[in-house]
């Protein structure tokens, strides 16, 4: 056990080293003066060097590097090359943004998928559990900013039940917040919810082949109750791992749907620096997504071990 | 100062609306609004609120005439009238300025506004800021205050241009003791005052209840902030913003028109759209190739096509709110079969151009329409697609890498930037200089005069085309007053709004 959690963590730390490494590498190659965009189109070129100068743009990119991963582990973010104010707290709030409707999201899909696809397992020879399988292809197929508009279209334009974009803090106003969460929420959710049914589906239908659910069936236990206390935990790895995988595409897919829901996240954080080219909070963004990801997945690792007991022993 | 710098950093062209102020406005005959407040959607966030140190459109447009106030400002007829300074005088040799300001006006940080803070605003022009523009100040010799009221400035030569200038984000009054933190926190005479910037969605002013003038009807507006047409669109029909204050999408304005709910109200912008030449590319010396590409154009067709049908076709670089706007879209008609001439006199028959957008909604489908027009006029047109501003910025703008490009140039009164040998387009062309210096040195007559034959010129020599003007395009609940109809201002005017 204690090996295990070792090793995932070299594991997570070299990630860590690694993917620091390209994010700066990537951003440093991009063409597009930062200096230059700031300062418009026509500025001086000794103007242009000057904002280098203060940006530190004109450094080895060695030294660069060092100074931003130095700053970030002590929680320096550094100052946008354009606002000039400093990224961290801008991080943190837009952090806040996104969480709230990732997490949502996860638990509309997990809300949606967990009893779905266990029907769709059970029932799978039945009209029912084809009719639901089918749906659940549909959903795979809609891409979430596809599903946002028709959202928006069906209940804040046509309808007028929910406010078609915009973002409230909960503090500030909760009805509003709830009312504004629901439509992005869902969006990403039933999309990730139909995709992860898939997951659940597979998972069950193998669970309920194998022999200790016969045993439990013999020992008298009708289907569902035999399938709730013997299956699901089983079947709850594989879907664990990829809901793991799909919190990385959940990111993403906040980024597009936060556009079209117009939600101040970290996803539009990061829209707004590449095309203000304002690098380095660009850098500073991909880099959180990245430690979220590794981090996320690591998690995902050690909880295998909470779920199935057989991986405590192997080493 | 160029005159692309401001469309370039936000979302070229569309940016432009803007009302003037009167100094009567609307407004003064209604008793403002306390507790009423007003959202308006706009298209492009300010990356900051510093327009001294960061270019772009939008910052302007948000904070000029709202927080900050000139000297003197635009009216709606494009005339310059007093802002903080109630008159003024020029020397018979017309080079000094001699402005009498207001005594009541204060900033939002408590000073009193003085001819002091005017020398320093000038000044400092020369020395804090960054941005191209700052060139327009570069005329001034010396700006000094002879009493708290009375401000001597003095130019090294005669200038039109430079009181125009004025009216700009140049002209801009700043507090002596409030410049220390302008990308935060802004600080002016105006109507409104900065209240809060949240990141991302919107800023909020509020109304600054110590204003000198006339105060302003609603008591908060909040301008929010749209990347997306669509979302815009539906924040309007859900209730969520009163105004939109760009239409981004024109083919998306029937769902309003219809609507007795909203107004639409289309007007002129600042925004030619420019095909523009690179005329330093031999291909592009001949003068035959020139004229016969404006021929070859079918420019009403392309408007229809491109920006559904809304816009104004000119014929030069002069919107019709310019004093000296003429028509001069009959120089250059549609005729193919002169353009197919022109052409083959000119050897340029199945010549190669290439033609680099920016990523931007009218270039990326008014370039579609010019390639397949120029390719029957007998002309090969490669399009590529450069990312907007960065790449765009780089490569064709300051590396001149480029044979022709579409793009909305949506600075005021910027002939004389566009069509320069220093600037992408590569125009050397003495006989324009010289009618743009007798333009800015002369009396008022003189000027619009020498204007015109500058605008008549490089129509006449084909010395870029212009595809159309962008049009005012607003959107707005149906109760919503004091809406300007022509843009023509770098500023969205809050104080005129009345319900």
């Amino acid at each position: 056990m204690l090996l295990r959690l070792i090793e995932r963590t070299a594991v997570l730390l070299v990630s860590l080293a690694v993917s620091s490494v390209l994010v700066f590498g990537f951003l440093a190659v991009l063409p597009g003066d930062p200096a230059r965009v700031a300062l418009g189109v026509n500025a001086s070129d000794e103007a242009v060097a000057e904002l280098r100068r203060q940006f530190g743009l004109d450094r080895p990119l060695t030294t660069q590097y060092f100074d931003w991963l130095g700053g970030m582990l002590q929680g320096d973010f550094g100052l946008s090359y354009i606002s000039k104010a400093p990224i961290g707290p801008q991080i943190t709030d837009r952090f806040q943004v996104t969480l709230w409707l990732v997490v949502t999201s996860v638990v509309i899909a997990l809300v949606v998928a967990a009893p779905a696809g266990t029907v769709m397992a059970a029932r799978h020879r039945q009209l029912s559990g084809l009719a639901l399988s089918a749906l659940s292809q549909v959903g795979v197929a809609v891409p979430a900013f596809l599903a946002g508009i028709l959202l928006i279209m069906v209940f804040a334009v046509k309808l007028g039940w929910l406010p078609a974009n915009g973002w409230t803090p909960p503090a500030q106003d909760p009805g509003m917040f709830l009312r504004q969460l629901v439509l992005p929420a869902l969006s990403l959710g039933l999309v990730q919810g139909a995709v992860l049914t898939r997951y659940v589906r597979s998972a069950v239908l193998d669970v309920l082949r194998e022999d200790y659910l016969r045993t439990a069936r013999a020992k008298g236990l009708r289907p569902f109750p035999a399938l709730w206390r013997h299956g699901l935990r089983n079947a709850a790895v594989p879907v664990v791992t990829v809901l793991g995988l799909q919190l990385a595409t959940l990111l993403i897919g906040a980024v597009v749907v936060e556009r079209v829901f117009v939600i101040p996240g970290l996803g539009s954080l990061l829209l707004d620096g590449v095309s203000n080219r304002d690098l380095l909070v660009v850098q500073d963004v991909v880099m959180v997504l990245v430690v979220a990801v590794l981090v996320v997945n690591f998690l995902v690792d050690l909880l295998y071990v909470a779920l199935d007991p057989r991986l405590r022993v192997t080493r | 100062m160029k005159s692309l710098a401001a469309a370039l950093v936000g979302s070229a062209a569309l940016l432009a609306v803007a009302a003037c102020s009167a100094g009567s406005g609307t407004s003064s005959g209604t008793s403002p609004g306390a507790d009423q407040s007003l959202a308006i959607g706009l298209v492009a966030e300010p990356a900051s609120l510093d327009f001294t140190t960061t270019d772009g459109a939008a910052i302007p447009q948000a904070l000029l005439g709202n927080i900050y106030n000139g000297l003197v400002k635009q009216d709606e007829t494009g005339k310059i009238v007093p802002d903080l300074a109630k008159s003024w005088t020029v020397s018979p040799d017309r080079k000094t300025y001699t402005f009498t300001l207001v005594d009541n006006a204060k900033f939002t940080n408590g000073q009193q506004f003085t001819a002091d803070d005017a020398v320093f605003s000038i000044d400092r022009v020369k020395t804090a800021w960054t941005t191209s523009l700052k060139s327009a100040m570069d005329v001034v010799q010396t700006a000094k205050a002879v009493s708290p009221t009375e401000l001597q400035v003095t130019l090294s030569k005669p200038s039109n241009d430079w009181l125009f200038r004025m009216t700009t984000r140049i002209g801009a009054m700043f507090s002596k003791t409030g410049v220390d933190k302008l990308a935060t926190d802004p600080v002016g005479t105006g109507p409104y005052k900065f209240s809060e910037w949240k990141r991302g969605d919107s800023i909020v002013l509020q109304r600054n209840a110590d204003y000198w003038g006339s105060k302003p009807y609603f008591g908060q507006v909040t301008l929010k902030y749209f990347k997306d047409p669509t979302a815009l669109n539906n924040a309007l029909l859900t209730g969520t913003i009163n105004v939109i204050g760009t239409v981004q999408a024109p083919e998306a304005l029937s769902q309003f028109t219809g609507n007795d709910k909203y107004q639409v109200i289309e007007g002129t912008t600042n925004g030619e759209v420019l095909l523009s030449f690179n005329n330093s590319r031999p291909v592009f010396k001949d003068i035959r190739v020139r004229q016969a590409i404006r021929s070859a154009i079918n420019h009403q067709a392309l408007m229809d096509t491109c920006w559904a049908g809304r816009g104004k076709l000119i014929g030069s670089m002069v919107p019709p709110t310019d004093p000296w706007y003429e028509d001069l879209t009959g120089i250059a008609p549609y005729d193919q079969a002169k353009a197919k001439s022109l052409l083959q006199a000119a050897g340029a028959t199945g010549a190669t151009l290439r033609l680099r957008l920016p990523t931007l909604p009218y270039a990326t489908s008014c370039g579609q329409v010019v390639k397949s027009q120029l390719e029957q006029a007998g002309l090969k047109v490669q399009i590529d697609q450069l990312e907007f501003p960065a790449a765009w910025l780089t490569s064709v703008l300051k590396g001149g890498d480029y044979d022709m490009s579409i793009i909305s140039h949506v600075e005021p009164r910027d002939l004389r930037q566009v069509f320069n040998a220093k600037y992408y387009t590569k125009y050397d062309d003495p006989t324009l200089k010289q009618y743009l210096d007798a333009a800015d040195a002369g009396d008022e007559a003189t000027q619009i005069a020498e204007m015109k034959k500058a605008a008549r010129r490089i129509s006449e020599q084909a010395a870029a085309d212009w595809l159309f003007l962008l049009p005012n395009l607003i959107v707005a609940d149906k109760n919503i007053q004091g809406l300007p109809k022509n843009a023509i201002t770098e500023s969205f005017d809050l104080s005129r709004l009345t319900r």
